[in-house]
């Protein structure tokens, strides 16, 4: 026996055999891998079909990817009109060319794209979307798929982020009326499921607003997801303005900082580095939650696989339709966690050399 | 914080004044239009919708209901199924929680893994992807009656849902149940009065547990030992007897316990990483067992840290509950925010009651939950 296999099993024994119980559920669970992964592979590659155009061509007993390969461009985009998708991937390459000097800590000025990712690019994203000069206007209708997906949470985030921000400055604030709005906003909207708010969008919303007055349903969706997240950024802000210690206060008074000059220079910075898993937790829970527009109406990733899935023609192939799309969320909600985790550690290198334990 | 100076005084002052004016404005200006719209339309405001007879029915009640029961009935109906899936949603997350969160920390590196890949797969998957997954994947593709997966021969699960036996309320039912219940807290108060004077040994174990079961099952035996359940059996081309979960129900059950199981197991594992290592070992050097530490010094150190963020997972399985209106399990959003309000036109107020009732559902979840995190933490308290 060489030294290889004797470490193997030694590592075995140790690390799968340590004791009878041990052992037992070892080969529980290697029964379970069994039992699973072969005939899910078989379904999932070996037995699939991948070419061809129609139902006719699925003939395996595997998975019809011809499906997915057949609704592809509408789970992307919806019922966007296919001479004007560019627009779309047009806006997405821009956001990547701004985003990627912000993620890579080797790029030195990173003010710029920041200016321009929070001013600029709204606009210009929003022009290619919608219209913009020269452009035709595709109503918000038929914007759809992953597309949507991603405009619902890429909003629902930049809109809750600043307004948790304030909501939870609110709750601490000194003044009652202020204090008493946030308190009794934050609370109310934590208390109830996200599809009350967005029906509360879908159907109170216009009752709300004069006759004749209407507001386009994505814009309702829209509203009612950042505004509900809004809430639940504001708790995860204000753990983070409570972990600063009264002293950082009395300091930036002793300097001769103002109100504001405190709170910008001082408190929030702080705060915010501290909540980092936390926001990005809030964001990973809005990317999923965005599936739930499709209660009102709306086709999001989920909603434009359901509705594929229950095309005649295509019946029968929800597994695979399912598996794209969770696919699809995997990946982003994947990354993002990912992401906190790597901007987590950077953070807490640059301000504290020592190692930040997580526990006690 | 600074004690405000006067200018600063008088500037929060006008500020709150302000907000405060818009606020009443901006509430003011949408009750008007609210009210001016509403008659536009036609629609009655009030709650007197709540006693008119509802005219539709609804296909998964836990009390008397027809289609001639009043708007009043089917919001309790809604209300009650609300709370079912939501009481077996929790309890199946909490055990699947428990049992995965331990797991991701054993020695054991296939266990970890598994636990691992479960909770990384489930956690990043929408909710309401996994509960259309359950629902028209897994349990639309369950074979007829005829053909039923069978459970242990008296569940049995199909394309009409999960058959489960039923109890049935006779005599013999209720005096065996009181005899178990009776025989329970018996053998309970013996094992620990056995554990207080340290002569809590196996014999004693299994005295206490044949006290706690033997007089239940002989009372089952003896009285009337077929009328105390009533078992699903197939008849025809469909099942007799038992009661019926239809697959609404089991699909949002599975969805939803498998999806907030595995935000608890990660509570529990950050509970259990947040005990002190010491405290471990030096359980270890008293000659505790592995199973002794986890169940008597690890565990009840980490409840502390565990109970505040279970409470929101308990909180957020309950509201997650509504998805339910998407795949037509009749819950309270689906039945009262869904087609009673469709019906009425009575938007405000279905609304409002729902979103009460969702209120009040959190508040006594998070009362109870408080509660009992302040038992768990004077326990660690009295160390």
């Amino acid at each position: 026996m060489t030294g290889a296999t004797m470490g193997a099993l030694r590592w075995t024994r140790r690390n799968l055999f340590a004791s009878p119980l041990n052992g037992a559920l070892t080969i529980a669970c290697l029964s379970l891998i069994v039992l699973a992964v072969p005939p899910a592979l078989t379904w999932l590659v070996l037995d699939a079909n991948f070419a061809g155009t129609s139902r006719a061509d699925c003939t395996g007993d595997g998975a019809c990817w011809v499906f997915v390969k057949e609704r592809l461009g509408q789970f992307l985009y919806g019922f966007y009109p296919e001479p004007e998708r560019w627009r779309i991937d047009l806006a997405f390459a821009l956001l990547a060319l701004l985003a990627v000097p912000l993620l890579v800590p080797r790029v030195p000025n990173k003010k710029l794209p920041a200016v321009l990712l929070v001013t600029v690019y709204p606009v210009v994203a929003f022009m290619l979307f919608h219209g913009g000069p020269g452009m035709d206007v595709v109503e918000t209708a038929k914007w759809g798929g992953l597309f949507l997906t991603l405009v619902v949470a890429g909003v629902g985030i930049a809109v809750s982020f600043p307004v948790g921000i304030l909501l939870a400055l609110g709750r601490r604030s000194h003044m009652p009326v202020i204090k008493a709005l946030s308190v009794a906003f934050i609370e109310l909207v934590r208390g109830v499921p996200l599809i009350t708010v967005l029906f509360m969008a879908s159907v109170m919303l216009p009752l709300f607003l004069p006759e004749g007055v209407t507001v386009d349903k994505l814009l309702r969706a829209l509203v009612g997801v950042a505004l509900f997240y809004a809430a639940y950024m504001a708790e995860v802000v204000r753990g983070g303005l409570q972990a600063i210690p009264q002293s950082q206060y009395d300091a930036a008074a002793a300097l001769g900082f103002g109100r504001r000059q405190t709170l910008y220079l001082v408190i929030l910075p702080q705060a915010l580095r501290h909540v980092i898993p936390g926001v990005v937790g809030v964001f990973i829970a809005l990317l999923k939650d965005t599936t739930l527009v499709l209660i009102i109406g709306l086709f999001d990733l989920l909603g434009i696989v359901q509705a594929a899935v229950s095309d005649p023609q295509w019946i029968g192939y929800n597994v695979e339709g399912y598996v794209f799309a969770g696919l699809g969320f995997w990946l982003f909600c994947f990354a993002l966690s990912r992401l906190s985790q790597a901007l987590e550690r950077r953070l807490s290198h640059s301000t504290q050399p020592a190692k930040i334990t997580t526990f006690r | 914080m600074r004690r405000p100076r006067s200018a600063e005084r008088l500037r929060d002052a006008a500020t709150q004044a302000v907000v405060l004016a818009g606020a009443l404005a901006l509430a003011a200006w949408f009750v008007g239009n609210t009210l001016d719209n509403l008659s536009e339309r036609g629609i009655a405001s009030g709650f007197g919708f709540l006693d008119s007879t509802a005219g539709f029915s609804i296909i998964f009640t836990l009390i008397d209901y027809s289609e001639l029961s009043t708007y009043g009935r089917a919001f309790l109906v809604g209300l009650l199924n609300t709370l079912l899936v939501s009481a077996v949603g929790i309890v199946a997350a909490t055990i699947l929680g428990v049992l995965v969160g331990v797991a991701r920390l054993s020695t054991n590196w296939l266990v970890a893994r598994l636990a691992t890949v479960y909770v990384e797969t489930f956690r990043n998957i929408p909710l309401l992807l996994q509960i259309f997954f359950w629902y028209f994947a897994v349990l639309g593709a369950m074979p007829q009656p005829r053909a039923s997966l069978s459970l242990f021969g008296v569940m049995f699960l199909n394309n009409r849902g999960l058959f489960v036996p039923k109890p049935l309320l006779t005599p013999g039912f209720w005096i065996a149940s009181a005899l178990l219940a009776a025989g329970t807290a018996a053998a309970v108060l013996l094992w620990r009065r056995a554990r207080v004077r340290g002569v809590a040994t196996r014999a004693r174990a299994i005295f206490c547990l044949a006290l706690a079961l033997i007089p239940a099952a002989a009372a089952a035996l003896i009285g009337e030992p077929v009328t105390g359940w009533s078992l699903p059996h197939l008849a025809g081309f469909s099942f007799e007897g038992g009661a019926v979960l239809i697959p609404e129900f089991v699909g949002l059950v599975l969805g939803l316990s498998l999806y907030t199981g595995a935000y608890i197991a990660e509570n529990v594992r950050s509970g259990i990483l947040a005990v002190d290592k010491g405290q471990r070992e030096s359980a270890a050097a008293l000659g505790l067992s592995r199973g002794q530490i986890l169940r008597l010094v690890i565990l009840p150190q980490a409840m502390r840290v565990i109970v505040p963020p279970l409470t929101s997972h308990y909180l957020s399985l309950t509201k997650n509950s509504s998805l339910a209106a998407a795949i037509g399990y009749p819950e309270l959003v689906s039945v009262f925010a869904g087609t009673v309000l469709n019906q009425t036109g009575q938007a405000v107020e279905v609304i409002a009651i729902t979103m009460a009732v969702y209120l009040s559902i959190s508040l006594v979840i998070a009362g109870a939950m408080n509660l009992y995190n302040r038992r768990v933490a004077r326990i660690g308290d009295e160390r």
